[in-house]
């Protein structure tokens, strides 16, 4: 039974999630393209705004940034540059202390949102869920690093790179990897594709639409032209 | 495709930069673009205004998108003004373009609604009732019906079907009409300009029944009693167009950019040709930064400003250098050259008494006809005293001498002397009364005596009865401004700087207003006058208008127009804007408003009497009639409380009465057909004997209370009720913050005589109260059942306006939302409901109706040479003489229906008119007939049909001179028949045109001159007041024909007004009462003037819910204080603020403001409160409006009647409902409390 139970968790949810995220962030940007925002508060009350938001967002980037390049890049990348216990400490290092910077930046969001009447009174329900979201994930995956440090030869953290990379590569077997690991990873790994999962349904869309597209834009005058944008277009009723 | 898929464009060539690589092309999807777009695109745009109070009539494209109302914009299409003048356009402002907000918003309602207690009560009724016997039930049932009326106010609404609520309210209205009589069934719209025929759709139902009207202008004290009392006109004022022209500005009392914003641009423009503005102002108004010179009087003494300016003008244009236009102007048009008889007072001197009338002369000097209303003059060259041509007298029974021809009765030309100063018989010491010697808390006063005794020259004549001792008006006007014309005797002043009434120096201790000031104003605004013969104006308004003492404010600047020949000449004159907006097709629209196609006369009722009366607000006036009466007053009665002045009016004929007697008039002609008496002296007789009484003499008498009352198109519980927590707590029967004692309780002032007095007063008078408005105002939240109406962009209507001559729609841009129902269908329905339900109780019944003695009519002849009081043993009641008119009026309540829409047969009968002309109208009911169709059966077969709100606005177009040009020519020949004038040569050139309702949905139209009013449409003059009674000769309805500026009523002489003079404010004395509560307070606090002006941010064509209009301001109801009063009394900027005095209490937050001078506070009017508004911890009710802490106190000289221009008139005189003399107390509010309790208290004594 536990082994249906752990593929169905490790094995199958992810790529539920992953296609929901994938599929249902494509369908909202063309169906709902006037709910496509971040939908900030910021009008509402600056106030706390501007420290919370600055340590959460420069916070989590590095999180995830850790996450993908830690988890993603190939093996003989990786045996090349560092052993697998100094890839460890790395994570744990720069992830543990953006991690921190992240919670405390979340923190105060948090409690921003569910005190400042005027934001409280703007709020729908899943604004709420996903920052308690959040700040979950990000503790818990706070509290690995303790875990992590228990295990210091890499040879658990060897054990989740392979099952991440498992995932993005559709090996099927993947959900195994994950045995005999802490608990506490598997919940982190079950939240975090469930965050996957609630995205396209919250203003997390607006991971997708970070403006960097204007750092390599050349030109001071931009014409939007129609000439050849037109013959794609529905011919306008008169 | 896919905005995603349209982005992958990973083969597409990219465009080359240009620009030097500068600029880029770029291919991505403008798609979104279309949004932006279509934003602003719309199915749509249809033409309509906002329609119940606003001044400004301005045209509104309303744009539909989609079945839905999307926003409105300014129609920009008004017909072109004439070269070398700017255009009306663009007219709008803020509040009319936030409008269409209420359409969807979350406080409009959308679903009949009738009181939780009432709709359980009423259904059990009526398992086993008839829909009468139901009500009957209810109301009978004393315990039943506490329990409705006591949570009136506090919620509790529930939805009902439109026939139920139909059902309920006709059972009501004719169980009230059968058990107490069709005058307790009362109405109040007001200004019907705004959107006449949804005014008159109330009114028709109303006028069917036999119901009652109540007035609004003369309640919302926006009525000028100057104006009837100097012109025998209600109000009558150039467009604003009209400022264009002139050449001297003075805006006293009006805040023209904030409350007449679409008008202000000619203000501006004028400004730029060069006119000189001078604006008064106790603040610092919008307006005041319109001005080259901001006058700031103290607030209230306006008159002693005014009558300063007079004096400066009377001193150096008419008695140093008389200046030729000037007197010329004073000799025609003014009552100047006038002889009044002077009568001995005590051994020491005269006073003045009424006007010499040609009775009074031994052989009448030939005048037969009414020779006691024909007034004598003498002319200048023979140096005869003469009747001149145009008094009343000449007005009726006779025609072709109403004229102001400078002619004699006998035919001879005259030229009337101003003054008998060359030729008179001496000079005598006449004596006038002074007011301002008396201490007011607030306002200084001067040492002087209240008796000023001034010489002036006057004449000795033959009379038939004795030597009549004679002055004319101007020379004694001369006396009363203080001017020293070298007759010798104190009082009077030679230079400014003398301080004697009312020299500039006087004022200046009252006022405040350098005394270079007023020398300047006046030399500047005479001057100009001078040159341009008139061209000088005073726009003046509520500023003024608010205060007790009005008339008089009113009438030292009506002097100073009248002695510097302003009045009818354009450019020039009186621009009194407020309120009251002209309805120009008044006489098409008068039938159709009170029925008399069916039935005449109407039952009207003067509103600030009734609600004085009926909120028991007299119950704790403190205001004694001795406090006003003058040192000089007449030998006579004086005693008696204010409410017994009232009812002395209403007895003499002078005031309407509603409800009338104490009995139900349906039962009086029954009554004296048994008695074998003709109606009207059955009615005099018992009433002499006393076993018929008014229902005023005892308004407190369960027999006498108003039973229904219907409000339309109106706020009266939230904006216009003076005494608002007297209304909760009398007439609604519901929780108040009333914090005064009664006089039976307080044993402070004298209790009315004449009035009967109980010791328990009572609460719940009324039986219904049914509100039809579009949104939950304050005084939908506290009525009975709540009819949800169209807006003003769901609904066909006509509209105009005193500032433009033009005439446009309110029409349906979409569908009433929802449940909701025009007006017009509204009363239709009620109508056809009641119809079917009345003969469970009711047949043709027969009515007595009684009417005062009406202005414009024979009856204004009635008492002409003094007043006997039959109710003192002064003779016997004559109807229409001594005591109301009596008339039987048959009804028939079962085709009330049909009546209401159609056209009745009165007008063949009686032809159509207004102002006191007739003309025959069957060319226009057969055209009616044509455009309408008729009727094909029943009772009104063969009539014009009035079944939708289209027909009702062609009835009013068709029949009305002002937009029929058929009719305009009959009415100017109709009234060339009393002048012995043509006129008609005003409408000839539009004699063809006939302005239909489809004609103003496509452009707005400039009306058809008229006798109507006293301006005429043209293409070289602006639309201005009393321009036909110079330019044509055409007399004012006044006593002398002319403008009236000596009133010779015993109570004008009586209460010291004969001549204008300097009143300070009164005392209310609603704050000493509070000591106990201030004591309590224990904090610091602070005693202000309670000044209630019109707002920025909600009035006329929005009110203060729209949440548009409250995100530009504070959201909620505010206070403004000024920088010094706020620190006194701990006070800082948006603090929340109690402001009490013994009428009640209300909260607000305070605005702290360099505006505002010290002393004085402004509240806002009309700020509901029903949005943000906390509770009173002095009451401990929510919040309290404007109105909670003022308290209506009559006037006696308003309620004179039954004499020439001081006759009663619906809307046209009567008592004022002043506010402004009121002081509050204010303290910061410390622990704010929103009174968010559970109901559950109130949930457990449901019935």
């Amino acid at each position: 039974m536990s082994i249906w139970i752990n593929t169905a968790l490790f094995g199958v949810y992810p790529y539920v999630c992953l296609t929901v995220l994938l599929l249902g962030s494509l369908i909202r940007f063309d169906h709902g393209a006037y709910t496509w925002k971040s939908d900030s508060s910021q009008l509402l009350r600056h106030g706390r705004l501007r420290l919370g938001s600055n340590l959460f967002h420069y916070g989590v980037l590095i999180v995830i940034m850790g996450h993908f390049v830690g988890f993603l890049i190939p093996d003989f990348l990786i045996s090349w540059l560092i052993s697998p216990a100094q890839h460890e400490l790395l994570a744990m290092g720069v992830g543990g202390l953006a991690g921190i910077i992240a919670i405390i930046g979340l923190s105060i969001l948090i409690h921003r949102r569910l005190t400042d009447p005027r934001i409280r009174q703007n709020s729908r329900a899943w604004d709420i869920a996903i920052v308690v979201m959040l700040w979950c994930q990000l503790a818990l995956g706070l509290l690995t690093v303790p875990v992590s440090a228990m295990h210091m030869n890499g040879a658990l953290f060897e054990q989740l790179v392979t099952y991440v990379k498992g995932v993005v590569t559709f090996r099927p077997d993947i959900a195994q990897f994950l045995t005999g690991t802490p608990l506490i990873f598997r919940v982190h790994i079950l939240l975090g594709f469930t965050i996957f999962l609630v995205s396209p349904f919250t203003r997390m869309i607006h991971i997708w639409s970070a403006p960097v597209w204007y750092l390599g834009r050349r030109g001071y005058q931009i014409v939007r032209t129609r000439r050849l944008a037109r013959a794609s277009l529905p011919e306008r009723q008169p | 495709m896919s905005h995603f898929l349209d982005r992958l464009t990973f083969f597409r060539r990219k465009p080359e930069p240009f620009a030097n690589g500068h600029g880029i092309t770029t291919t991505e999807d403008r798609g979104w673009e279309e949004a932006y777009r279509a934003r602003w695109q719309h199915d749509k745009i249809v033409r309509s205004t906002h329609g119940v109070n606003c001044t400004g009539s301005c045209s509104w494209k309303i744009y539909v998108k989609g079945g839905i109302v999307t926003w409105e914009t300014q129609q920009t299409d008004y017909p072109r003004t004439r070269p070398d003048m700017p255009n009306h356009e663009p007219r709008g402002c803020q509040r009319g373009a936030s409008y269409s907000w209420y359409l969807y918003s979350g406080n409009r309602l959308k679903h009949p609604m009738v009181r939780g207690r009432l709709i359980r009560a009423w259904r059990a009724a009526r398992k086993t009732l008839a829909p009468v016997a139901a009500w009957a039930s209810i109301m009978e049932d004393e315990a039943t019906r506490r329990a409705i009326h006591k949570v009136r106010g506090k919620g509790g609404f529930v939805r009902v079907p439109w026939d139920e609520a139909n059902e309920i309210i006709a059972s009501a209205n004719a169980y009230t009409i059968r058990k107490y009589g069709p005058d307790r069934v009362f109405g109040f719209s007001p200004i019907p300009a705004m959107s006449m025929v949804s005014y008159a759709s109330g009114s028709r139902y109303l006028s069917l029944l036999g119901g009652v009207s109540l007035s609004f202008y003369d309640w919302y004290c926006d009525l000028p009693p100057a104006s009837p009392q100097t012109w025998g006109e209600q109000t009558d004022v150039p467009e604003s167009a009209d400022w264009f022209n002139s050449s001297y500005i003075i805006v006293w009392g009006s805040n023209v950019p904030q409350t007449r914003t679409p008008d202000a641009h000619f203000f501006t423009e004028s400004r730029y040709r060069g006119t000189r503005s001078i604006v008064v102002s106790p603040d610092y108004s919008e307006a005041a930064k319109f001005a080259d010179l901001w006058l700031h009087p103290k607030q209230g003494t306006d008159a002693a400003l005014g009558l300063a300016l007079g004096h400066v003008v009377l001193r150096e244009f008419h008695v140093d250098n008389p200046d030729p236009y000037f007197t010329d102007y004073c000799r025609r048009y003014s009552d100047m050259p006038f002889l009044v008889r002077l009568v001995k007072q005590g051994d020491h001197y005269y006073i003045p008494d009424r006007l010499l009338r040609a009775c009074d002369i031994a052989g009448g000097l030939g005048e037969t006809n009414n020779p006691e209303w024909k007034t004598l003059a003498f002319d200048e060259a023979s140096g005869r005293i003469v009747a001149p041509h145009g008094t009343l007298g000449f007005r009726w029974g006779e025609g072709g001498r109403w004229n102001l021809e400078e002619k004699a009765g006998d035919g001879s030309s005259v030229r009337l002397a101003l003054s008998v100063a060359g030729t008179a018989d001496g000079v005598e010491e006449v004596a006038f009364p002074y007011f301002g010697g008396k201490g007011h808390a607030h306002v200084a006063g001067t040492e002087h005596p209240e008796i000023l005794p001034r010489r002036l020259p006057v004449r000795r004549l033959a009379g038939a009865e004795g030597e009549i001792v004679v002055a004319t008006v101007f020379d004694l006007l001369a006396a009363n401004y203080g001017v020293d014309r070298g007759f010798g005797g104190a009082n009077v002043a030679s230079s400014y700087d003398d301080d004697v009434p009312y020299t500039p120096a006087w004022q200046e201790r009252i006022t405040g207003v350098p005394r270079d000031h007023v020398i300047e104003v006046a030399r500047g605004f005479a001057a100009n006058a001078a040159k341009t013969h008139g061209k000088s104006m005073v726009i003046l308004g509520a500023g003024l208008n608010h205060w007790y003492h009005m008339d008089m404010s009113y009438r030292a600047i009506i002097n100073l127009l009248v002695l510097c020949g302003c009045v009818g000449q354009s450019g020039g004159g009186w621009s009194h804007y407020v309120g009251q907006e002209k309805l120009r097709p008044q006489t098409g629209w008068l039938p159709l408003a009170f029925a008399l196609d069916w039935t005449r006369p109407p039952r009207q009722m003067n509103g600030t009497s009734f609600f004085y009366t009926h909120t028991d607000q007299w119950r704790y006036e403190t205001l004694e009639v001795g406090e006003l009466l003058s040192p000089t007053a007449p030998e006579g009665d004086w005693s008696g409380a204010m409410i017994d002045y009232n009812l002395r009016a209403e007895r003499l004929g002078w005031l309407p009465s509603a409800p009338q007697l104490r009995a139900n008039p349906l039962d009086l002609a029954a009554a004296a057909e048994a008695a074998g008496q003709a109606p009207a002296d059955y009615i005099a007789d018992r009433l002499v004997v006393g076993e018929l009484e008014f229902a005023s003499q005892d308004p407190d008498h369960p027999d006498n209370w108003p039973r229904n009352l219907f409000v339309w198109r109106s706020n009266l519980l939230g904006a216009s009720g003076k005494g608002h927590e007297y209304f909760l707590k009398h007439l609604l029967g519901t929780a108040h913050g009333v914090q005064g004692k009664d006089l039976g309780a307080s044993g402070q002032g004298a209790k009315p005589s004449d009035v009967v007095w109980h010791e328990a007063a009572p609460e719940g008078k009324l039986d219904l109260l049914v509100t039809l408005d579009f949104r939950m105002s304050t005084t939908a939240l506290h009525s009975d059942i709540v009819l949800p109406t169209a807006t003003w962009y769901e609904k066909n209507d006509l509209n105009t306006s005193d500032m433009h001559p033009f005439i446009h729609p309110l029409s349906a841009a979409v569908d009433p939302a929802w449940e909701a129902r025009s007006d017009w269908v509204i009363y239709k329905e009620l109508a056809k409901t009641f119809s079917r339900i009345a003969p469970e109780v009711l047949g043709r019944e027969r009515d007595v109706v009684l009417t005062p003695m009406m202005h414009d009519a024979p009856g204004e002849l009635a008492q002409p040479l003094g007043v006997r009081d039959w109710t003192r043993g002064e003779g016997r009641p004559v109807p229409g003489l001594t005591m109301p008119q009596v008339s039987v009026v048959e009804r028939d309540y079962a085709n009330v229906y049909t009546a209401f829409t159609s056209l009745g047969p009165l007008l063949d009968k009686h032809g159509n008119g207004g102002k006191g002309l007739t003309w025959n109208t069957s060319a226009e009911i057969e055209l009616l007939g044509k455009l309408n169709g008729t009727v094909r059966e029943g009772p009104a077969s063969g009539r014009p049909r009035i079944d939708s709100d289209i027909d009702a606005a062609e009835t009013i177009m068709s029949l009305a001179p002002e937009t029929n040009g058929e009719v305009a020519v009959k009415a100017w020949q109709a009234l060339g028949q009393q002048t012995g004038r043509k006129h008609a040569h005003l409408a000839s050139a539009r004699e063809d045109e006939k302005i239909r309702y489809r004609d103003i949905q496509a452009q707005p139209r400039k009306i058809i001159s008229s006798p109507t009013w006293s301006g005429v449409e043209s293409e070289h003059v602006s639309y201005n007041a009393g321009y036909t009674n110079v330019h044509e000769l055409i007399p004012w309805r006044t006593l002398t024909g002319r403008q009236q500026l000596y009133q010779d009523h015993l109570w004008m002489r009586a209460f010291g007004e004969g001549l204008c003079v300097w009143r300070p404010p009164i005392d209310t004395r609603s704050v000493t009462p509070m000591i106990e509560a201030r004591k309590a307070g224990g904090g610091k606090d602070v005693v202000l003037n309670f000044i209630t002006p019109h707002q920025k941010w909600g009035i006329h064509s929005t009110y203060t819910d729209n949440l548009i209009m409250l995100t530009l301001n504070r959201g909620g109801p505010v206070v403004w204080i000024s920088e010094t009063d706020a620190k006194t009394a701990g006070i800082v900027d948006n603090d929340w603020i109690e402001a009490y005095n013994a009428n009640g209490a209300l909260v607000a937050r305070a605005v702290v403001s360099q505006r505002v001078p010290q002393g004085m506070t402004m509240m806002y009017h009309a700020q509901d409160k029903t949005v943000n508004t906390p509770g009173s911890r002095l009451t401990g009710q929510r919040g309290g409006i404007h109105n909670s802490v003022t308290r209506t106190v009559l006037k006696p000289t308003h309620m004179i009647g039954g004499y020439g221009q001081l006759a009663y008139g619906f809307n046209y005189y009567g008592t004022v409902g002043s506010n402004r003399d009121e002081f509050v107390i204010i303290r910061k509010l410390d622990q704010v409390d929103w009174l968010d309790h559970p109901a559950a208290a109130l949930a457990q004594e449901a019935v």
